[in-house]
């Protein structure tokens, strides 16, 4: 069964008090991929510097991740690609039909496997070569 | 009914597409961070190493499908939610065919990058 709504404008956070877990797993979904779209862009400029051979490339790579703060940027990149991840994999479920009465149940275990897998990352990710 | 939350009209072309490639990016993405943060830690890579995984040809064609399908993931999510948005008319005219330069740009860039990687010469 299917039914129209009349949702309002998600993106109005004037109205977030009355935002429910799906439309809290949406906009974290949207705002999780601006943030990597505008990564990828990043990426790739970054990794050119390939073409312009190893001393190059290696200094590049090797200069940012000696600084820490790249180092905790990339934590937070990990953390917006583990839930991004997650919720896709909900998001595809909800379009197969599968669990959308406890789509807000999954929304949580999204957030809370993205925290757990985060967290246990931190030492490898902010560890060595500093 | 639980309300459905999405910036894609269900079974248009771009929603499919939009979820092919989610299935795709899903295993890649994850494979990706393993492999450079985990099993290579990202502060020891080096182009020695790098030239080595992408000379491979199954890892050289998983990398840049996956630069494929992310610039395609990334480029249409970013359209669809702003047409969401209810952006229209010349606007997102404007929008359809600039992300669409951008992405492919992205691509031909990271093609190339690709290539240098793989000691892959094209004229």
């Amino acid at each position: 069964m299917s039914q129209s709504y009349n949702r309002g404008l998600v993106e109005d956070f004037g109205r977030w008090r009355e935002f429910s877990a799906g439309m809290w797993a949406w906009i974290f979904h949207k705002f999780t991929g601006w943030v990597l779209i505008g990564y990828l862009f990043t990426h790739i400029a970054v990794l050119s510097t390939a073409m312009e051979g190893a001393a190059s490339y290696n200094s590049t790579i090797q200069g940012l991740e000696g600084l820490l703060m790249i180092r905790v940027l990339e934590v937070g990149l990990l953390a917006v690609a583990v839930f991004h991840i997650l919720n896709g994999i909900r998001l595809l479920m909800v379009d197969l039909g599968i669990g959308l009465e406890s789509q807000d149940k999954s929304f949580y275990a999204s957030l809370f496997v993205t925290a757990l897998i985060v967290v246990a990352s931190v030492p490898t990710f902010l560890g060595g070569g500093l | 009914m639980a309300e459905r939350y999405s910036s894609f009209a269900p079974g248009g072309t771009s929603w499919l597409l939009q979820r092919i490639t989610a299935a795709f990016l899903i295993g890649v993405l994850a494979f990706h961070f393993f492999q450079l943060h985990f099993v290579t830690h990202a502060f020891e890579v080096e182009l020695a190493g790098t030239q080595a995984r992408m000379e491979n040809p199954a890892y050289y064609l998983t990398m840049v499908s996956f630069l494929i399908a992310a610039a395609f993931h990334g480029v249409n999510g970013v359209y669809n939610a702003l047409v969401n948005q209810g952006i229209e008319g010349t606007q997102k005219t404007a929008l359809k065919w600039g992300l669409t330069a951008a992405g492919i740009v992205l691509v031909v860039q990271g093609i190339r990058v690709a290539n240098a990687m793989a000691g892959v010469s094209i004229v």
